[in-house]
């Protein structure tokens, strides 16, 4: 093994790179190797390291100096001086702390402890592209525990016990959906990871992907063991490209070394790995129409009952989980169930990964035990609302979650209280919105998603979808009334109870509670009124049409 | 390579010969439909109608089917496209950033409605939900490429690269 006396880690997630990451590392490399240091020095591209915002993020290690905002002018002056001269540079250096970075002289604050990583443990620590940096970091040794020492029941039995609960936004129990696959008589049974990430303001799942795939690769081969299916399907948006080029990259590295292929550690199990692409389809996240997509159709939901477990891809029993819950599974084979109840709360055990967006001060990756208040990710992890304005409202969950006002920052993030407040954990997509907003516009957003990614298959859906966006678009031109009011509730409720998949069952979500919680700001658009200034009355212009939105 | 939109299909017989070659690797696979059609479709940017049938042809499927499948997604386009795509994010978490500016500007300077191409045939602008990069919201997608962190004024620049 070749001997570094500094590594440069360039963060090379995906919202990294739309930042410009790659030149940046590009610059890094060339001028380590003009300065004849190559043999020293090692650049590596890795995983997300958190804080989105502040990319292109570099860290300098054995100091773990963290450098933000790096241009290609403070590339040279970081070669120049840090890694030549040994001096950091002091000016170039973000503020914050890491929780993925320890350093020598670790004197973090405490709220930076409440992260805690488990999914995340490597990701923006090893290299991605390399099977060995996972070896390295105890990777497929949960693997090579499971198929050498323990038999599927008690795969099984171990994720039944910790609690674990699908981190797609269902909250199925993981333990319970495994069992229903392994008990059921077939020839033939699958895994598919789910990796059709679409709900908006989430991106965790191809930041695992990008930053650690090896451990999505390795709980899928678990779970197979532990269910008796041979072959898994990854399906992941067609247009996360890094993601895709990083996932095929490990499959075949994984392939390589016979941890994927047959008779995985001359236990006599055989288990192998496939991408399939989306083609940008967001209700394609929905389980059956993504095995629909997988079958090569159009991607709309299917009638349920039968749910996959029993019959799913080419009617066969499959399991069908999302990227976080997969990414769970080795370590809880490694570590126990015991070990994992120790974080959370006792009905949501664990962690869950966050993705912190909107008119926040850090945003971007976080994960952390289940529990946690709001107040404590927004105020602490996230470091406030800018710009001097205040709190409104949050949406968790993605467009399909509640939206929660001041009331609710100090409930607990768990699966129990977030459905208390009419809302859900969901996806672990966290918008937070400040009183610059109006909440009839930020519902008007919303609408249009729906109504943009309704299938059209089912009738309350998409006929639904479209109503709604009428009436919200009225409400915002100040010609709604209290009647237009109640039937959105009605449609949305009608969706509820008669839309074939979660798409249209579940509009009734951010439309229940931004009708709830922001009574008072809806009631007074009816009366031509908007308090933050933002949505105008029809106009009396030429045209005669109503006026547009500033 | 560019087709021009509005104009008649140019699919010569060198161009479905090449649309033939390509379905045929996922011959006696009409699973991997969705993946030909990328492949296809990388091509021109867009999938004739001529395409859509030799695809079906080649995977033993009905044309009705591809032609369903080539519709439903919203990466495929049956239309013609300009040379670069440009995908630009309207969901909440780029809305609340701002991206509403970003795209009345984005439109502006190409002279395009949501959905066009420009009169060079040079890009197509498309709205799309989330592109997953909400971290750097507002953000766009040029082809492969993402840019985030984005304010009108960077459009600019970032367009000039792509001519």
């Amino acid at each position: 093994m070749e001997f570094y006396r500094s590594h440069v880690l360039v963060c090379g997630g995906s919202p990294c790179v739309a930042a410009g990451c790659r030149a940046v590392r590009v610059e890094i490399e060339r001028l380590v190797r003009e300065q004849g240091l190559d043999r020293e020095v090692r650049v590596v591209e890795t995983g997300c390291l958190g804080p989105c915002d502040q990319g292109p993020i570099v860290v300098v290690y054995p100091e773990g100096t963290v450098y933000h905002r790096v241009n290609m002018g403070a590339a040279r002056e970081i070669v120049a001086e840090h890694l030549v001269k040994g001096r950091p540079v002091t000016r170039l250096q973000y503020a914050g702390e890491l929780p993925s970075v320890s350093t020598a002289d670790d004197k973090r604050t405490d709220y930076f402890q409440i992260q805690k990583r488990i999914v995340l443990e490597n990701v923006g620590l090893i290299d991605p592209e390399s099977i060995e940096e996972y070896i390295a970091r105890d990777g497929y040794l949960a693997l090579g525990t499971a198929l050498t020492n323990l038999r599927p029941a008690d795969v099984i039995e171990t994720v039944k016990r910790s609690g674990l609960r699908g981190r797609g936004g269902a909250a199925f129990p993981s333990g319970a959906k495994l069992e229903f696959t392994a008990r059921t008589e077939s020839d033939q049974k699958y895994i598919i990871c789910n990796a059709d990430e679409g709900e908006p303001g989430t991106f965790k799942d191809r930041l695992i992907l990008e930053g650690d795939p090896h451990k999505v690769i390795e709980g899928m081969i678990i779970m197979g063991y532990a269910v008796g299916a041979t072959h898994g399907y990854i399906y992941i948006r067609g247009e996360y490209y890094i993601s895709i080029e990083r996932i095929e990259r490990a499959i075949r590295q994984a392939r390589w070394l016979g941890l994927l292929g047959a008779n995985l550690f001359g236990s006599g199990f055989n288990f192998d790995i496939e991408v399939k692409k989306g083609a940008g389809a967001y209700v394609c996240g929905e389980e059956t129409a993504l095995i629909e997509s997988i079958e090569g159709k159009r991607g709309i939901p299917r009638r349920k009952p039968p749910y996959p477990g029993t019959s799913g891809l080419w009617g066969k029993p499959t399991v069908v989980n999302n990227v976080e819950t997969i990414a769970n599974i080795p370590p809880i084979i490694l570590n126990g169930a015991d070990w994992y109840r120790g974080f959370g709360t006792s009905t949501s055990p664990g962690t869950k990964v966050f993705t912190l967006t909107g008119n926040v001060n850090n945003r971007g990756l976080i994960e952390v035990p289940m529990g946690i208040t709001l107040r404590e990710v927004i105020y602490g992890i996230g470091g406030g609302i800018p710009d001097g304005r205040s709190f409104k409202m949050a949406q968790t969950g993605g467009t399909a979650g509640g939206c929660l006002a001041e009331a609710h920052l100090d409930m607990p993030m768990d699966y129990e209280s977030m459905q208390s407040a009419g809302s859900a954990l969901g996806s672990g997509a966290l918008l937070i919105i400040d009183d610059s907003h109006c909440i009839v516009d930020v519902a008007c957003s919303l609408l249009h998603f729906f109504a943009h990614e309704s299938c059209g298959q089912c009738t309350p859906c998409r006929e639904g979808t479209t109503r709604l966006v009428q009436i919200f678009d009225k409400l915002r031109q100040f010609r709604a009334t209290q009647a237009d009011l109640d039937l959105a509730m009605e449609l949305a409720t009608v969706m509820l109870r008669s839309s074939l998949c979660a798409l249209g069952q579940s509009v009734v979500v951010p439309l229940g509670t931004i009708m709830q919680h922001f009574e008072g700001e809806i009631q007074a658009h009816l009366h031509g009124k908007c308090s933050v200034g933002l949505c105008h009355g029809a106009c009396d212009c030429a045209e005669g049409r109503p006026a547009e939105n500033v | 390579m560019t087709a021009v939109p509005g104009a008649a299909c140019q699919c010569d017989s060198d161009f479905l010969s090449q649309v033939e070659r390509i379905a045929s690797m996922y011959r006696g696979k009409p699973e991997d439909l969705v993946l030909a059609l990328h492949d296809v479709q990388a091509l021109r940017n867009y999938l004739p109608r001529e395409a859509l049938r030799v695809v079906a042809r080649v995977l033993d499927v009905p044309e009705s089917r591809v032609y369903g499948v080539a519709t439903f997604y919203s990466m495929f386009s049956t239309k013609p496209r300009g040379r670069h795509i440009i995908r630009i994010c309207e969901s909440a978490p780029c809305h609340v950033m701002g991206a509403k500016e970003v795209i009345d500007s984005l439109l502006d300077q190409l002279g395009v409605e949501m959905g066009g191409t420009t009169a060079d045939c040079l890009f197509t602008v498309e709205a799309t939900s989330c592109l997953g990069v909400c971290g750097v919201a507002p953000a766009l997608m040029i082809d492969d490429e993402v840019y985030g962190n984005l304010v009108p004024g960077d459009l600019f620049e970032i367009l000039e690269r792509y001519k």
